[in-house]
Formats: C-alpha cells, structure tokens, sequence
C-alpha cells in the first residue's frame, strides 16, 4: 500500500504546510505534467483584475479554512463523517464566480459532487450553513440534519441535492440539460464528478444522452481528476491516458487543464461556458487536481504530500503583488476568526425532533411540510402515534 | 369500449394539451413505433431515447428537478432493476433537501405475466416499488382507472410508479373514457395508427375531445358488496375475481367485499379495515413472488390491528417463489395465481367453519 502510494507521489504527512508564507511548493508528477500552458495563463491573466484576484483569493481561503474547521469538528466528535473539497479550491472557485446564478431554465443547474464547498461559496452560500450540516442541526438548511456534510440543495441557485452515489448525478443532469434545450434559452447544466467514479456506466450515459444528434444536450461535464478513487490509485484501473478522451469518440468537444492554477481554470471554464452557452452542445473538461486530505474521514482525512493550490495562488499573488504577505496573513485571519464564530453559534442550535422524521417525505401542501398529507393518506395519526424518544 | 393501451394513450395526450406534460419518451415511445404496446402512437410530446433505463430515469429526475412534468417509459419492468438506486434518489429528493425540491414525475411500465413472457417479460414490480419510499404506486384494472390514474399521476408533486398489468392492455372495460366515440371501430380509426409503413407517414391521430376524469391516488375501489369475506386486489387479477365473486354470488349465494385497490402506495388502509371489520375474513390476492410480497404486508397489519376482528386466519395468494416465469403455458400457470386457484382459495375462505 505505502509502495503504492509513494510511487503515485501521494504519502499522507503529519506535519501541515499550512502558513500563506510557505516555501516554495514542490510541484507532483501530476501538477508538472499539467503546468505546460504558460502561454494560455498569460492571456487569461489579462482577463483577471485584482479586485477579481483578491475575491477568488478570499473565497479560496474561507472555503479552506472552513474544511479544516470541519475536519477538526469530525475528529472531535462532533460530527459523523467529513467529506469535503480541500485541494480543489484554484478550479471550483472560478466555477462558481461564473455560473450564471439564479433559479430556473434560464440560469445554470449545478449537480454537484460532495467536492463543491468552494464552489458553493463563490456562488454566495454561507459556511455557517456547512457546519450546521456537520453538526446535523435542526438548522442545516440543506437536509435538516438528515445528510453528510457537503451535501447541499439550494433551489434559488439551482444547485439540486447533492448525493453520495456516486455518478448518479451525471445521469439526473441530461435531465435538466433536456429542459433548457428550450428556445432561446440561456441557463446550461453544469455536472461535476471525480476521475474514479467515470469508470460508472452513468458516466458513459451520460457521453451517449449529450450527443445523441436527435438532441444535444447544453450541458458542461466536468471531470476533476486527482488520481484516486479512496484508497485505490488511478493508474491501475484505468486504461486510458485521459478521461476527456473519452469525450472524442462522441464528438464533443474536450479539454485537460491544470486545476490547481487559477488562471487556467479560469480561462479553460470561461471558454467551455461560453461553448456549451451558444453552441447548446455539450463539453468535457477533464481538471486535474489534488486532493489534500485523502478521500473522507473513513481514512482518517490526514494531510497529503500534494501540490497546495492555495499555497501556489498565494506565490503567485505575491510575485505579481497583487497582495502583500501580510494581506494575505490578515485574509486567513479574518476567516479563521468567522468560521469559529459561526462554529460557536452552531453549538448552541438544536437538534432536529424526533417527529420531523416526516416532514417532506412527500411534497408540502399548505405549508404542512408534507407531513399532513403523508399522515392522511398513509392512515396514520401522527398525534397519536409519535416517533419514539431519541437516544440523544 | 376502449381498451388499457388506447386509455392511457388518451390520458397521456390529455396530459400534454391540458396538463403541462413536456416530454413522454422512453425506448422506442416516439414514431414510428408509438411504444410496444401502442401506448404512445401519436402523442405530439413523445420520443425515443436511447436504450438506457439508467439513462431514462436518470433523464426524467433531472426534468423533475427543473420543475417539468413528464412521463418516462421503462418498456418492461424487468428492465427497470438496474435503476433502482435512481429510484432511491428520486424518491428522496423531497425527503433529503428538507424539501427544497418536489419531483414531480411519473414512470409508467408495463409489470406482470401473461402473454407468455418468459424470464425476461413477465416479472411483476409491485412489491419492488412498495419498498422504495418518496414514490406512490399505481395499478388500474379497467381502462377508465388507467385513464383516471395516469391524470392524477401527472399532477401528483410526488414520483409516482404506473404499474400497467400488461396482460390487461388490450382489455375493454364496461366504462367509458369521457370524450370516448361511441363504437370501438371509430375510436380505433381515430387513435389507432396504421401498421402498413406508407399509410403511417400520412397518418395523424384525430383525438376525441377529452375530459378531465381524476381518480384518486390512494382509493381503493369498491367492486363488489358482501358481507361473507373481503377479497382485496390490483392488477391482473381484478378480472378474474370479480368473475368468480359474481358467479359464487349468483350461484352459491357467497357474497363477496371485493376491492380493487387500485393503489399500492400510499394504500387505502380504512377500506380494508372496515371491511374486515365486518366480515372477519379476508384474502390478499396478487402474481409477486411470495416471499417479501406486498400481500405479506397487508397480512401483518391485519394481524396487529384486525386480529380480534378475524374470524378465521387469513390469507394471501400469490406467485411462487421462483427464479422467472416459464414460458410453457404449463409453467406459467402454477407459477402465478390463475382463476381456479383463486376461486378454491375464495370459497375456503368464505366457508370456514368459525
């Protein structure tokens, strides 16, 4: 296992890297081979204010700050299971500074894998509501405490509930692709997923149902790719070099990035949008980045020797100055000090009840939460026969 | 008399003129085929996707989450087992976002034996579907409950699961569908498109003016009145019993509750109790396999809330337990329960001694 790991350039270290100030980052097999378009970052970088650079770097930070706040929550016992996106900040930013946002046809759908916290935030969601979902309050907007952190459902973004079945998402997102084929519709479907769950048949389907020449499908297909599927290393489960080959022998349009370098991913989404938006046809974006706390807290969410998008980013701010070492100090600051703000007002938020069990098992009638049509139609009086007391 | 197949093509084009039904498409649902029951011929709003059950549950919970309305076809039911985590998810859509997001969709597909299926064409799906919660279940036995249900399918905000007993699709009911001509040739001129591939590129349906006609998810049914034992059903079945509760009635003098449950989720509890309330007896009747049937679960809510009420033990009959359907006419006959088994097992019930 460690043989395996070390020859994927990936051992888990104890130490953390973790100041903005850090030495320069020794660049993995993964990031070198995908560090080659200079020349394209330069054009894109033109495109990026400072003002832009600083929001992304200030996103980028409190997503960061938030899953490591996260973690320590999980090993502290307050809360049953991490799974989050450290590591993939530099590309799920951008995406999420870009979406067009809103609900319905007319603004993007996002069916996001459980990666999508920074993408979340860039699009204007609050990390308090993270930790609520984490501690599995009463007040977790996303599931009511019902899911594991980082599954989220915000219906004024369009952001559709996010699961843990792996690839599954990629089939329900041919479903709201199909809908916005509508005329003069300017909303696309944005699906995003990991390199080990392509492997899926959904993923397939999803190639075939995009292109299918009877209805092509305005949907974005994003891979992002770190090179593992929990514990079990790309390589030798897949055959192909790239996963966004797999989009040519359907004729849809690819591209492989470096995830990690912000300026790339901004430039690589920016022109895949701009293709799926006008062109109503589908794209592969294949990106490939770290995952720096391994898969989940199933194995343990120790820090992993990989390139640091964040740690990348901040160099580069510097060298451009864009901002200064203390600017960027007084960033992880200000969030640090947020995201523990937010983590004390959670732990004193209540638990869900016992009968809220049955809220919105089915749709909600006159503000009932479903539950009284449920109650009805099923014959039983919840009134009567509550839930039993909760162990907690 | 219109037949399963024609109602529910009335229904669904009653849905897509009337209802908001975007898309009804599935393998094969579009022209030129129109589905493999002529389920779909002529609708303006049907497709063909690719052969991909995965894909088409996965296309309809997307439509769902966009707030559309559609109808998705899984051509048989015996297809639809490698979907069953997509079912999951579409039925804790609601559950799962705290309700952030309905899922108002509808899956029909065709379930059951009898038209010499063998393994692959004559599974049934109702015990299946029971256990997958967020759905709702349906099963007519007449056309003008097929016709009725699928309307009330599309406008649930809830999935709902549209079982079609498909030894029953060419079956004519004693109801009319309301807007139905008057004489089975001219509904069938109207709606039914032309086999010969020339005829059919000129072809275009003349729909009869339909009507709203909702049957309630959730109803059973009341077939027949008795007060001597309750037989409760769905699907396939339905016929048979309701020709030998008539026959025991009118030559035996054995009255019969009968009812078609029409629903098998959320089911119609109160019907069932306070028939068994009255007669003390009762039998559970469908074609699933045996073990871990709906049925089963029927039994076990008798037993904790009705079993001072009983007279005798009651009963379930049902498929046995068997790896598929044989498609030797002998085979299928033992294997699901057909008009003899179901009469025996009527009259033992009703004549127990107490």
């Amino acid at each position: 296992m460690e043989k395996a790991l070390a020859r994927a350039g990936k051992v888990p270290v104890k130490a953390k890297s973790k100041a903005p100030n850090a030495k320069a980052v020794r660049l993995t097999k993964v990031a070198r081979l995908n560090n080659s378009n200079a020349q394209r970052k330069s054009m894109a970088s033109k495109k990026l204010t400072n003002e832009k650079l600083r929001e992304i770097h200030s996103t980028m930070v409190e997503s960061r700050v938030l899953e490591e706040r996260l973690i320590r929550m999980n090993k502290a016992g307050e809360g049953y299971f991490w799974i989050g996106g450290p590591g993939e900040e530099a590309f799920a930013v951008p995406l999420g500074m870009l979406m067009r946002k809103g609900e319905g046809i007319q603004y993007d759908y996002l069916h996001s894998h459980y990666r999508g916290s920074p993408t979340v935030l860039a699009l204007g969601g609050q990390s308090i509501d993270a930790i609520r979902q984490m501690r599995a309050v009463a007040t977790d907007p996303y599931s009511g405490g019902r899911n594991f952190v980082n599954h989220y459902a915000i219906k004024k973004w369009n952001i559709v509930p996010v699961f843990s079945v792996i690839e599954a998402q990629y089939l329900q997102s041919i479903g709201t692709a199909h809908v916005q084929r509508e005329k003069g519709c300017k909303g696309i479907t944005i699906v995003t997923g990991g390199d080990a769950g392509t492997a899926e048949g959904d993923f397939a389907s999803a190639l075939v149902w995009s292109s299918r020449p009877a209805g092509t499908l305005p949907l974005l297909m994003i891979v992002t790719n770190n090179k593992f599927g929990i514990s079990t290393p790309w390589e030798g489960q897949h055959g192909e070099k790239n996963v966004a080959d797999r989009g040519k022998a359907f004729g849809i349009r690819t591209n492989i990035i470096n995830g990690n370098d912000v300026w790339e991913s901004w430039e690589a989404l920016e022109e895949a949008m701009e293709y799926v938006r006008t062109e109503r046809k589908p794209f592969l974006l294949e990106a490939r980045v770290s995952r720096l706390y391994g898969h989940s807290s199933a194995s343990g969410a120790p820090r992993w020797n990989e390139e640091d998008c964040l740690e990348v980013f901040e160099q580069k701010l510097i060298k451009a100055k864009v901002m200064t070492e203390k600017e960027i100090k007084a960033v992880h600051e200000k969030m640090t000090t947020k995201i523990t703000e937010a983590y004390k007002q959670v732990q004193q938020e209540a638990f869900p009840t016992p009968e809220s069990i049955y809220d919105h098992v089915w749709a909600e009638e006159n503000g009932d939460k479903g539950r009284d049509s449920f109650a009805a139609e099923i014959g039983i009086d919840f009134a009567k026969n509550p839930p039993p007391p909760a162990h907690h | 008399m219109a037949s399963m197949a024609q109602a529910i093509r009335m229904a669904l084009r009653y849905g897509e003129t009337n209802m908001d039904v975007t898309d009804i498409f599935g393998e094969d649902v579009g022209p030129p085929l129109g589905g493999a029951f002529t389920v779909t011929q002529g609708l303006s709003n049907s497709w063909n996707c690719p052969l991909d059950e995965r894909g088409i549950v996965g296309m309809a919970t997307g439509i769902g989450l966009a707030g559309k309305r559609c109808v998705a076809e899984v051509q048989f039911c015996d297809y639809i087992f490698n979907t069953i985590d997509l079912l999951k998810l579409a039925g804790n859509a609601c559950w799962s976002s705290n309700g952030e997001f309905n899922m108002p969709i509808v899956v029909m597909t065709p379930v059951g034996s009898g038209i010499h299926g063998s393994l692959y064409h004559s599974h049934s799906f109702d015990a299946w579907a029971s256990r997958i919660p967020g759905w709702k279940v349906v099963m007519p036995s007449t056309p003008l409950d097929a016709y009725g249900l699928m309307l009330s399918a599309i406008e649930d905000p809830n999935p709902v699961m549209y079982c079609i007993p498909k030894a029953l699709m060419r079956a004519r009911g004693e109801e009319k569908i309301p807007g139905e001509p008057d004489s089975d040739k001219e509904l069938k001129a109207m709606i039914d498109q032309p086999v010969d591939a020339a005829a059919l590129k000129a072809w275009k349906p003349k729909w009869p003016k339909l009507e709203k006609y909702m049957v309630p998810i959730g109803k059973a049914k009341h077939v027949q009145e008795g007060s001597h034992a309750t037989v409760v059903s769905y699907g396939r079945q339905m016929p048979l019993i309701e020709e030998i509760a008539r026959r025991l009635k009118a030559e035996q003098g054995i009255e019969f509750d009968v009812f078609d449950l029409r629903t098998i989720y959320p089911y119609d509890w109160n019907a069932i109790k306070t028939s068994v309330e009255k007669t003390g007896r009762v039998i559970f009747v469908n074609e699933d396999t045996e073990i871990s049937n709906f049925g089963e679960h029927l039994l076990r809510r008798t037993c904790d809330e009705l079993f001072y009420s009983l007279k005798v033990r009651p009963r379930m009959l049902a498929g046995k337990q068997l790896p598929g359907i044989g498609i030797s006419p002998v085979l299928e006959d033992v294997s699901v329960p057909q008009a003899n088994h179901i009469e025996k097992e009527m009259i033992e019930l009703a004549t127990e001694q107490a």
